[in-house]
């Protein structure tokens, strides 16, 4: 009933919006990248000939991100912290999800707005909250301190100082990406394990299997879509963050691969690295991607239902 | 015989107790005691910092870890000496810089992203895999890796845009697009085809079709998208701070960051509240207006399930 040409030119102004804010600048930063730098000013020189590519930024970043390098250790920390607070989310997220999918029922509603309330207050807003409660005096601290939670924590070895969880913990930076990312990852896992046909666990149940083995052989992988559709959902984020290191840390003994990224453009302008390292980092992330999709594509072949 | 049945009745009742009591411990659709207790620990330490933080934006001192009684003063005081979040010239600035680049991404963002929901869900030909395609990436794409790449085509290819607003809005746009078109496709999907399909056969046009069916169709989704567009451009931090032209296009998240890497304030904390109100405020009415379109239209489960639907 509609002419053929309409669709296309309903696509046609967010397409081209995309083509020229999207996949062009990525070509900007593959120019930069592969420019030279202005001997005199020391600003970016693009080249946007590919014949006339110098690899050699790119190259040098590479040599550094070896083990011994200056990039190795931004790189691995920043792999740590993403792991830790991914596995952070997966101990907390889950059976927050697992109850309100399985068990929540009067206090389901009520459960559910307040998991989704954090995405609906800035990001900033939910890591100033935690300068509130963390500075000396704070709400958070005197707990910690007057529970003798902070000698705890000092003796696992998880703070160096007790008392100033600011300047430059590991501990606070990981915490603080588990607090700003697990919303995030809680909602996609509820989904899933909302959708799951009891009448499954009924059947494991039936034939004999206890509740244990019913979870690990039923809910476990029946979950498996929505705890990987997460996982992507904060792990690539994080991968790019920046901010959070900054604003709970501020040290150089935490900063993520991010915060190296910032400080080429912002610190020291030097964006020819500042961008290789972006293109770097983005190759990872696309393969990470595509292990993704490969998985989820391998699932949904092995379930066809 | 009636004593048989007592004890066959005294035995159920025996084992009937006995399965109640593993049942109690087995159960898998039981209430488990340990997760209603973590659920609800998640819940407190996921809300109760920001009320903390909102708490110390009435703070009658300027701590924001002693608690010194309630005053309004920063968020309306024009003294000199307070920086008042309605007063001060900064902090002014920041709240109109945001509103403003919301206001002018939903305005922008929501009609590209609705036509190119619309032309998506239905185009079948050569291309449209590919824009589909394209239209998933900046939902994953890391900000810093936009923000870098946004800010180099401003530096290097699209020199005429300026930095600052101008630059500032196309970002906004650019990933905002993607949030219009996932919810208006969704909503298409769930329409079907069949409406215009009756109004064409009772012989209206295809652009009355589309005027008069799809859209009033499609109008709670665009609303639920707008509503959608405007939180997250309010939200954004990366963006806005790598295409920023300096003080005058500083936003609301990019004065509570430089805050927290100098000396965080009451103010701070209440132009944080304010954002916050102001978000919540379009959400729920996002919701509201959302819920008055598709009223009678049933199946749907409660307001929660829509309020749940904005999270994603």
């Amino acid at each position: 009933m509609y002419p053929r040409w309409l669709w296309p030119a309903f696509a046609l102004p967010g397409v081209v919006w995309l083509l020229i804010l999207f996949v062009l600048p990525f070509y900007a930063v593959v120019g930069v990248a592969f420019g030279s730098v202005d001997p005199i000013l020391l600003t970016a020189v693009p080249a946007w000939n590919p014949a006339q590519w110098n690899f050699g930024w790119v190259t040098q970043v590479l040599t550094e991100l070896e083990p011994g390098g200056i990039y190795w250790d931004v790189f691995v920390r920043t792999v740590e912290y993403v792991m830790l607070s991914l596995a952070g989310c997966v101990l907390i997220g889950y059976p927050v999800a697992y109850y309100i999918s399985r068990h929540a029922s009067r206090t389901k509603s009520l459960l559910l707005i307040l998991l989704v309330l954090p995405f609906w207050i800035s990001y900033l807003m939910r890591m100033l909250a935690w300068i509130n409660l963390l500075s000396p005096g704070g709400y958070a601290e005197r707990f910690l301190s007057a529970t003798h939670i902070n000698d705890l924590l000092f003796h696992l070895g998880l703070v160096s100082d007790p008392n100033n969880y600011l300047g430059g913990e590991s501990f606070t930076v990981i915490v603080a990406l588990i607090y700003g990312y697990i919303p995030y990852f809680i909602l996609p896992l509820y989904a899933s394990l909302d959708r799951i046909d009891r009448s499954h666990l009924e059947a494991a149940r039936d034939l004999g299997a206890s509740p244990w083995r019913a979870f690990l052989h039923v809910t476990l992988p029946l979950s498996r879509t929505g705890l990987l559709g997460g996982a992507v959902l904060i792990v690539l984020p994080m991968f790019g963050d920046y901010y959070t290191p900054n604003i709970v840390s501020g040290a150089p003994t935490t900063s993520m691969i991010g915060n190296q990224i910032d400080l080429y453009f912002h610190g020291g302008p030097q964006p020819t690295i500042g961008a290789a390292i972006t293109i770097l980092l983005s190759l990872f992330l696309v393969l990470l991607m595509g292990y993704y999709m490969w998985t989820i594509h391998r699932a949904s072949r092995d379930l066809p239902a | 015989m009636s004593q048989a049945v007592a004890t066959g009745s005294t035995e159920a009742r025996e084992f009937s107790t006995w399965r109640r009591l593993r049942g109690w411990i087995t159960n898998p659709w039981g209430k488990p005691r340990f997760l209603v207790v973590v659920t609800w620990t998640y819940i407190v330490w996921s809300i109760a910092p920001v009320l903390v933080a909102i708490q110390f934006s009435f703070n009658n001192s300027r701590s924001l870890t002693v608690w010194h009684g309630f005053t309004t003063k920063w968020y309306t005081s024009t003294a000199p000496d307070i920086n008042s979040v309605f007063h001060d010239p900064s902090l002014r600035g920041a709240l109109q810089q945001s509103m403003k680049l919301a206001f002018l991404d939903v305005v922008i963002a929501t009609p590209i992203g609705v036509m190119l929901a619309l032309g998506l869900a239905r185009w079948r030909g050569r291309g449209s895999g590919g824009a589909n395609f394209l239209m998933l990436f900046p939902l994953v794409t890391p900000e810093i890796v936009m923000g870098v790449s946004l800010l180099l085509l401003f530096s290097h290819l699209l020199t005429l845009v300026p930095f600052g607003t101008p630059a500032q809005v196309l970002g906004h746009v650019t990933f905002s697009i993607s949030y219009v078109v996932v919810i208006v496709r969704g909503r298409l999907f769930s329409i079907g085809r069949s409406y215009e399909e009756a109004a064409a056969d009772l012989g209206a046009s295809p652009a009355v079709a589309l005027y008069r069916v799809l859209f009033p169709l499609l109008l709670p989704a665009i609303v639920a998208s707008a509503a959608i567009v405007f939180a997250i451009s309010i939200d954004d931090f990366v963006i806005s701070q790598w295409l920023s032209n300096g003080a005058n296009t500083t936003t609301v998240p990019m004065t509570i960051y430089n805050a927290t890497r100098a000396t965080p304030q009451p103010s701070t904390d209440g132009i944080a509240t304010v954002i916050m109100v102001i978000t919540l405020a379009a959400v729920v009415a996002g919701v509201l207006v959302f819920r008055f379109f598709t009223r009678g239209e049933g199946g749907r489960g409660s307001a929660i399930d829509d309020v749940a639907g904005f999270g994603i």
